[in-house]
């Protein structure tokens, strides 16, 4: 194959929908980090002294980095993708010994005194390309253990070294990987639990400290067995389809815990959870029954199920109070238990000041007071948006989340547009790294997911991340231009 | 494959989850920033600010309710840079009575990081401050006209009288060093610099209050933030009342007009402090007015005899004589010598192997009582010499030395004594191993047998020779001299209830208290004996490096239940009988009496207008300053106890 004749047909064929709404949205984010890194003493937004200057640098070398991409083949990647994953896995190990503390943590990379470069941006495209592979081999199933081992293999261990260098915000990106899974065929019973031990969390640290009216139950404790029994019987008519089953456990299980509150209230008051425990208890005995009875081991991991939702409350109080003082108040401050916008909540306050402070239409460009009076820390970085809702309003930052929408959207119908599944694979990947960034970074600046600090992508100040995101991205949409060419080698 | 299709779905589990998070997050943005009007009351663009509001700082008065500092408005000049818009500079130079050039100079220090490095273009900035109240009238009307500009309400102290100038202290503005390490201070705050307002600062500023205001990009205020609801009231500072006395400080410090020196008087048995002056002093009303305070600052620094110097708490003398009280004690506890029976010969002096401390003609020998009335070198010389040479009571020199130390520390000597007033100095009480290093081991009791009369290295500060005869007074304690007595809906600290014991039993003391009344009746201070209460004294000449001796005066009346005890230090003064007694006599008649006889009156005004020549001091003085010197004064030795 000629390779002018095939550039050509890949410049043709490239997503240039998704190319303007990666551009649109550098130059957007190029001018939040003006608004956001302002100086009024040093008004000059171009000055290579300011983040806003540097940002254009970043911005530009990012271009050329795209450009250039569009020129490698997708099998090359086929080809390099575990090569690439081994090195990057070094990269990251080196970096643990040879980096810089900075703020505590050991991520960065200094390159001369003046760049920084933090290798965990670039380590995403290489898990993703190696899951890609592995599961594009043929005979893979998700089915067998061992591949499935393996699979979780490559997403834990940079998780793990990221984790060591202390930047527990990046590696926790790495869980977007699991959703790629679940699209792959990964039981959703998994990412099931996974949400619903969320739930439990919060509900149950939320609530646990506040008592029902005249009984002496822990609200929070209640709430979390009662879910439990829900979800266990609900997984079971799911997953078994077994009816009689179902109405044992719907009508024993709410009927005992009627009766039991019933009894509570006017008769003697007790503690109902222990009620409900042992509902939880014989929910647990009674699958394990019908497992041995039936032979199927579906409820066993059922009863596997309710064991861990059983105990998730008691075991997440414990964890609780064994954490630092200063951790737990954060998830405290962040469950709306505490109130204090001095301390811990000061952030995240003054976050939501001033993107409340910028009304429907903003303050207008460079005119916003409260992140440029520096209120907000982070401000260009992780809060950067703060600025966008400050000096953009409404419009400028609900404009934000629908342009993200739409970006992975698109992402998904390229994604599903690929020939093979290393082609999937990677663009779900693509799309729940930006899905991850966006859900945790924004909800994180409105005070709905905790402070973890990770940026939003092209948006926020930084080389590292700029570079790292454009390299997903571009190596996705040359995968996507080579759809229509048959493979000839 | 029936499987692939069954995932197929799964793209839409995938972009419902993007879809659910995004729009719970424009719902939740719907909420912060269409409708909660919690950040927001309008669409217009708001922004916090905060108004200080100043308490109003807390007023001194004296131990009789004499009012001493007050306040009174003045006012600030501020301006919000980002603000400052169409602004007539004429008219508002006129207005504030500057010139153009001024009115440039001071808009760009505020923009000058370097001279002003809080400055922010949103925030207020001070332009000028203290506009006395006769112009803030006219600023007032037209400062409507001048956007970005705004009047701050503060208030300065006022003096009542122009004494107590080193007691008071200053209020100031704070520096950048205490902005930068205590967050309650914003540049442009004022903090007391000196005297009580310093170490009661905390009591006397009150706590500042904040209304949250919000405001439009215009900076209009928009009204109270919640309502109000983060609003704080400022807590008025509190007030302070002095235990000083201000009549008596005030004719203290017209009897030591042109001298130097220092008297300290205080009430044995609180150990209230009735009145501190020192001398020079200077008047601190003109703190008063931005102007004469510059003036008076300059002042101050050019002045070789350094008037802003607080001599009765930092100025360090040898004692002289007023010192063989407390070797009287000492010797007596120790059983170095016994009240009656040991007589210690003096032939015009202490004599032997060739050491010489010259005495005055008195009868010899002498016991205790007439060798203190008589202020005998002889017999305390003896004394120390028979301490420091005594081998039963102790096994070497070096313990008796620091047997001897032990004894002046807990008279209160060579530590600071703890006055509520900063900068106290420690004054200097040798201790053995400072004679092993200054003699290189080589030293015996006849080397430093001039410490026993109160010379040598010994050195306090005359309120420590006040609060010596403030420890005779109550025979065996002080309590920790204090000038600060109450502080209204305070308390001042329980350390000043205590009782501090000397190690000299109370009985011994009678006989130093006899001797002390003996040398008023009949010995050297019989300048300060009167029939109208029985007096107590003891004089001191001290000899010094700078020229003519020191004359001291410590005493105390009445002998039996002491109202008052003091220390009269005049510098170069010679005798102690020469100004030390006549001044303290004065001192306790005024206090004792409530007003002086005509005849003291008379006296009064006599002393008032002697003055001692100090010219040859003040050339040195210019001399060294020019000379770049370390030491700041020679009299102050470190080390010792």
């Amino acid at each position: 194959m000629q390779q002018t004749g095939n550039n050509k047909g890949i410049f043709l064929s490239l997503d240039w929908l998704t190319i303007s709404m990666y551009l649109a949205m550098i130059i957007w984010g190029w001018f939040s980090v003006c608004g956001a890194s302002y100086d009024f003493a040093h008004p000059d937004v171009f000055s290579f002294n300011s983040n806003s200057g540097k940002q254009l640098v970043w911005i530009g070398t990012s271009i050329l980095l795209a450009a250039s991409l569009l020129f490698v083949e997708k099998s090359f990647y086929e080809k390099s993708a575990y090569f690439v994953y081994f090195m990057m896995m070094m990269l990251l190990i080196l970096t643990l010994f040879i980096a810089q503390d900075t703020k505590g943590s050991r991520s960065w990379i200094a390159l001369g005194s003046t760049i920084k470069l933090q290798p965990a941006e670039f380590t995403k495209f290489a898990v993703a390309l190696t899951l890609g592979v592995f599961m594009n081999r043929y005979g893979f199933t998700m089915k067998r253990t061992k591949d499935f081992v393996q699979l979780v293999a490559i997403i834990l261990l940079p998780m793990l070294i990221i984790v060591m260098q202390k930047e527990t915000g990046s590696a926790l990106v790495y869980l977007a990987f699991f959703l790629v899974l679940y699209r792959e065929g990964m039981t959703g019973s998994l990412l099931f639990t996974a949400f619903a031990c969320v739930v439990y969390f919060v509900v149950g640290i939320r609530y646990g400290d506040d008592w029902m009216a005249y009984m002496p139950v822990s609200i929070g404790e209640f709430a979390v067995l009662l879910l439990a029994q829900f979800f266990v019987t609900g997984m079971t008519w799911v997953f078994c389809k077994n009816a009689l089953a179902l109405r044992i456990m719907l009508y024993g299980g709410v009927g005992a815990t009627l009766l039991a509150i019933l009894f509570s209230a006017y008769v003697i008051p007790f503690d109902v959870c222990w009620v409900l425990l042992g509902i939880c208890i014989l929910q647990i005995i009674y699958l394990v029954i019908l497992a041995i009875y039936h032979r199927l081991y579906r409820y066993l991991l059922i009863a596997g199920f309710a064991i861990l939702s059983t105990s998730f409350f008691y075991l997440a109080d414990t964890m609780l109070e064994h954490l630092d003082d200063h951790q737990r108040i954060r998830i405290e401050v962040l469950l709306g238990k505490k109130e204090d916008v001095r301390g811990a909540g000061y952030n995240v306050n003054q976050a939501k000041i001033a993107i409340g402070s910028g009304g429907a239409t903003g303050k207008g460009f460079l005119n916003g007071t409260q992140t440029k009076l520096k209120y907000v820390p982070e401000q260009d970085t992780d809060f950067i948006f703060c600025t966008i809702g400050e000096e953009e309003g409404f419009m400028g930052s609900a404009g934000v989340l629908l342009v993200y929408l739409m970006f992975i959207w698109r992402l998904i119908v390229l994604a599903e547009r690929q020939p093979d599944t290393l082609g999937r694979v990677y663009g779900y990947s693509v799309c729940c790294i930006f899905l991850f960034h966006l859900f945790i970074n924004v909800g994180m600046v409105l005070g709905l997911t905790p402070v973890i600090g990770i940026p939003l992508p092209f948006f926020s100040y930084g080389g590292s991340s700029l570079w790292g995101f454009t390299l997903l991205l571009f190596i996705f949409l040359r995968m996507d231009a080579e759809r229509n060419f048959k493979k000839n080698n | 494959m029936a499987e692939p299709k069954i995932l197929d779905n799964r793209k839409y589990v995938i972009g419902g989850i993007a879809l659910v998070i995004v729009v719970s997050y424009i719902i939740r943005l719907v909420f912060l920033q269409l409708i909660t009007s919690d950040y927001q009351t309008s669409a217009e663009s708001n922004a916090f600010y905060n108004n200080i509001i100043y308490p109003s700082r807390g007023v001194i008065y004296d131990r009789n309710g004499e009012l001493l500092v007050y306040n009174q408005p003045a006012y600030d000049i501020m301006v919000v840079m980002r603000e400052v818009k169409d602004l007539d500079t004429l008219d508002f130079c006129n207005t504030l009575h500057i010139t153009r050039e001024r009115f440039d100079q001071r808009m760009a220090e505020i923009k000058d990081v370097n001279k002003n490095p809080g400055y922010s273009s949103y925030t207020q900035q001070l332009f000028t401050g203290q506009v006395p109240p006769e112009e803030y009238s006219t600023i007032q009307e037209k400062m409507f006209r001048f956007n970005g500009f705004y009047i701050r309400e503060r208030t300065i102290r006022q003096y009542k009288y122009p004494y107590l100038a080193h007691v008071l202290g200053d209020v100031g503005e704070v520096s950048q060093d205490i902005v930068d390490n205590d967050p309650y201070y914003q540049p442009g705050d004022h903090i007391g610099t000196m005297g009580v307002e310093r170490s009661h600062e905390e009591e006397l500023r009150g706590v500042k209050g904040i209304q949250v205001l919000l405001r439009d990009a215009r900076g209009r205020i928009q009204g109270h933030y919640k309502n109000g609801q983060l609003d704080r009231k400022p807590v008025p500072g509190k007030d302070l009342t002095l235990s000083i006395d201000v009549k008596l400080q005030a004719l203290g410090e017209r009897l030591m007009e042109g001298k130097l020196g220092a008297i300290v008087a205080i009430q044995p048995k609180t150990g209230e402090i009735l009145c501190l002056v020192s001398s020079p002093t200077y008047d601190p009303r003109r703190l008063e007015t931005k102007e004469k305070r510059a003036e008076l600052y300059n002042e101050l620094r050019e002045d070789p005899l350094k008037p802003q110097l607080n001599r009765a708490i930092l100025g360090t003398y040898p004692p002289g004589s007023t010192f063989k009280t407390s070797q009287a004690l000492t010797f007596l506890q120790e059983g170095i010598i016994d009240p009656h029976h040991t007589l210690y010969s003096c032939s015009r002096g202490f004599h032997y192997k060739g050491m010489k401390v010259g005495c005055h003609g008195h009868g010899s020998p002498l016991p205790l009582i007439p060798a203190i009335a008589t202020s005998c070198n002889g017999y305390f010389c003896w004394g120390l010499y028979h301490m420091l040479s005594n081998r039963t009571r102790y096994d070497s020199q070096h313990t008796a030395m620091t047997t001897w130390k032990d004894y002046m520390v807990s008279m209160g000597f060579g530590y600071k004594l703890g006055i509520d007033l900063p900068g106290e100095a420690r004054g200097m009480i040798p201790n053995a191993d400072y004679y092993d290093s200054r003699f290189k081991q080589q030293w015996n009791p006849l080397s430093v047998i001039s410490i026993a009369i109160g010379q040598g290295e010994v050195l306090l500060t005359p309120l420590q020779i006040a609060n010596l005869g403030a420890t005779i007074a109550n025979r065996g304690y002080y309590i920790t001299p204090h000038v600060v007595r109450e502080i209204k809906n305070g308390q001042v600290a329980d350390s000043l209830k205590v009782r501090h014991y000397t190690k000299v039993d109370s009985t011994y003391y009678n006989y130093v208290v006899q001797g002390m009344r003996n040398a008023v009746t009949g010995g050297t201070c019989r300048g300060a004996n009167t029939s109208l209460y029985e007096v107590c004294g003891k004089t001191g000449t001290a000899q010094n490096p700078h020229g003519q001796d020191h004359s001291a005066f410590m005493g105390f009346a009445p002998m039996n239940n002491p109202e008052i005890a003091i220390c009269v230090y005049v510098e170069n003064g010679h005798f102690g009988a020469t100004y030390g007694v006549p001044i303290g006599a004065l001192m306790m008649e005024q206090y004792l009496t409530g007003e002086l006889s005509p005849a003291s009156e008379a006296k009064a005004t006599a002393f008032q207008n002697r003055h001692i020549n100090y010219d040859s001091r003040a050339e040195k003085e210019r001399k060294r300053e020019k000379a770049p010197s370390n030491s700041p004064k020679g009299e102050r030795v470190k080390g010792g106890a």
